[in-house]
């Protein structure tokens, strides 16, 4: 046989395999709204760069008739590509070849993939599309799901590790984007859980829609185990690209450099944006806006926890992660959720070698019986744990408020951050001044002919003394009190001058975070 | 926003210029203006249970009951079995007592917290 048969042959064998589940399926794949596993990986790739491995993989299925099925590459399409130029590895499940089902081959191409992302230290994105484990696999489908997830967790903190979430993603399955950095996901595509409404509704008789139980919008807003939500796969690629402006390619990277570019400080400006009044609202986003890079802030986890904000921007051109009480929502306060969000955000920020800029404006963790019982206490410690941790630049702003326990955990001096700054409006004290005015003078105050009198007199004698910066300053816990036109300055210098900080740790197989 | 035309909207004003969306929030004394979330605003509101209240510890189906209404029972005595995750839990009686009231039949499905016996 020539060369020009036997390239006929390979057209004809890959014609095959790239046709997928066959056009009624990729029919019914559209007429669900989505794209179809080739189209979405071309369309997050650089054009032309998708180079497709495994492509005549075959299924592992011997029992149930299996063996005189033809699945081509086994669901699952694996390769390499760029993203803006750099190297990433990829893989996108297939639904419409078996449903995506995993067996043993589709996951070891999966494995493969993941292997190679590790060796040439390169990010790896996972598509999720999938109806679960191929039942007809038995074992050897959850042995699949098993090395999936080892490798997930061995990659944990070395190589970025993206899961896109862009149809059902059930059982087991969701452990692996549930062990991954970053999980997207696009409203009315993306379902995740580990039970289905069915079984709920059999055993439980508890009735709930697929969309309420595990949605985007729900996995978003209140599980948090989604961090970006969007309206369409094209605004989920577009989303993953802008992240990847700002995180470095491995762990041994640093991010990218950008050119630098001033705030835009004459939308953003911080005399009108910042009510010197503790108790009134305003959007910490729009103080982060008017102190970084061209005022761009892409916010992760926007929907979850919302009284925390973190995210990423750039300060002279570097990425910083940022991590800030929201007064605007629940007035700040540190609780379960929101300490789960920032602590998980500082390990990955401190794992992949990105500075961290603490902004502080809250009044303390959540009261509430409810809080306590879901055990504010394990997952407020989950923050002061990861600070303490994190060996990367740690600059600190204190805005406003920091009472009480929630003063240290934000990144304080105590936690080892390398500079806290303050604005003259920071009040750092135990506790806010009526709180505190009605405990040390409570004798006066009930002594008094006029009790509300007394009251109010003491919680503003106590609010001068001690309400501002300058205690905290004369005891050296803040290491500088800034006027706020010089905020940025401050922090760039900051951070250039703790850029090639070196801190010894003492030698320990690793910690017992309150995970 | 349409009231400011003459000046730039803040970018606070064009996101949350609803004020009637703002609540008055008490953290130790101190009293914020501020925006709740979904997740504050349904949360559960802490109830007292009485000892001898015997709730569904897991969802499931009563499999059997084994007590009378009227009935004495010891603390540690088997009150009923609930068929839950492929196993038959059983629920034991938490103190001495009479059995006040059984509110629910077997076969029943009942979810996590239901009260299903009152002993007094």
């Amino acid at each position: 046989m020539s060369i020009k048969r036997k390239s006929v042959d390979l057209k004809k064998r890959m014609q095959d395999a790239l046709q997928g589940g066959g056009q009624k399926a990729i029919e019914k794949q559209v007429a669900m709204g989505k794209m179809t596993a080739r189209e979405r990986i071309l369309a997050l790739l650089d054009p032309d760069t998708f180079h497709e491995y495994d492509l005549f993989v075959e299924h592992a299925g011997k029992d149930f008739d299996m063996d005189k099925k033809y699945l081509p590459g086994d669901g699952v399409i694996t390769g390499t590509g760029t993203v803006m130029g750099q190297p990433v590895c990829i893989y996108a499940q297939d639904f419409t070849v078996a449903g995506g089902s995993l067996g043993y081959m589709h996951a070891k191409k999966i494995t493969k993939i993941m292997d190679h992302a590790m060796k040439l230290k390169v990010p790896i994105i996972g598509i999720n599309d999938s109806g679960g484990a191929r039942i007809q696999e038995g074992v050897n489908s959850l042995a699949g799901y098993g090395e999936i997830f080892w490798r997930n967790s061995i990659a944990s903190g070395v190589i970025p590790q993206i899961s896109v979430i862009l149809g059902p993603c059930a059982g087991g399955a969701v452990y692996s984007p549930a062990l991954t950095d970053f999980v997207f996901v696009v409203d009315k595509i993306s379902k995740m859980f580990i039970t289905g409404p069915e079984v709920i509704k059999t055993v439980l008789g508890e009735e709930i829609s697929m969309e309420d139980l595990g949605g985007a919008r729900v996995h978003a807003e209140t599980t948090g185990n989604a961090h970006f939500f969007a309206e369409s796969e094209i605004e989920c690629f577009a989303q993953i690209k802008k992240l990847f402006e700002f995180i470095p390619w491995n762990n041994t990277r640093k991010a990218k450099p950008f050119p630098v570019k001033q705030p835009k400080t004459r939308t953003y400006k911080i005399d009108e944006i910042f009510p010197t009044d503790a108790r009134k609202p305003y959007d910490i986003r729009d103080i982060i806006k008017a102190l970084v890079d061209s005022s761009e802030f892409f916010e992760v986890m926007e929907l979850f926890a919302p009284n925390i904000v973190i995210g990423f921007s750039r300060m002279n051109g570097e990425t910083v992660g940022i991590i800030a009480n929201q007064p605007l929502v629940l007035a700040g306060v540190l609780d379960c959720d929101s300490s789960d969000k920032a602590a998980r955000f500082v390990r990955y920020c401190d794992a992949f070698q990105i500075p961290i800029l603490t902004m502080v404006d809250l009044p303390g963790y959540l009261p509430g019986v409810d809080q306590e019982h879901a055990g504010v206490i394990r997952h407020g410690a989950k923050l002061l744990y990861a600070y303490s941790e994190a060996t990367v630049p740690k600059i600190t702003l204190i805005l406003r408020k920091a009472y009480g326990g929630g003063y240290i955990a934000m990144a304080s001096s105590h936690l080892r951050a390398d500079f806290v700054l303050a604005w003259p409006t920071a009040e750092i004290a135990v506790m806010g001044p009526e709180g505190a005015a009605n405990i040390i003078f409570k004798a006066e105050i009930q002594a008094a002919e006029n009790p509300d009198e007394m009251r109010k007199k003491k919680v503003a004698e106590y609010k001068k003394k001690f309400a501002n910066p300058y205690v905290a300053a004369a005891y050296g816990h803040v290491d500088a009190v800034i006027d706020a036109v010089d905020t940025r300055k401050f922090i760039i210098h900051a951070l250039d001058i703790a850029a090639n900080k070196s801190v010894h740790v003492p030698q320990k197989k690793h910690g017992i975070p309150p995970f | 926003m349409s009231k400011k035309k003459t000046e730039r909207p803040k970018p606070a004003d064009v996101k949350y210029d609803n004020a009637s969306e703002y609540v008055t929030f008490v953290v130790h004394t101190a009293k914020y203006r501020t925006l709740p979330t979904k997740k504050y605003l349904s949360r559960k509101k802490w109830v007292n249970q009485e000892p001898g209240n015997i709730l569904a510890t897991i969802p499931g189906t009563i499999y059997k009951i084994y007590v009378k209404k009227e009935g004495k029972v010891k603390k540690g005595q088997l009150l009923l079995e609930l068929d839950a995750m492929k196993m038959y839990n059983k629920l034991l009686s938490p103190i001495d007592g009479v059995v006040k009231d059984i509110l629910v039949e077997e076969k029943q499905k009942v979810p996590k917290n239901q009260l299903l016996l009152v002993i007094e």
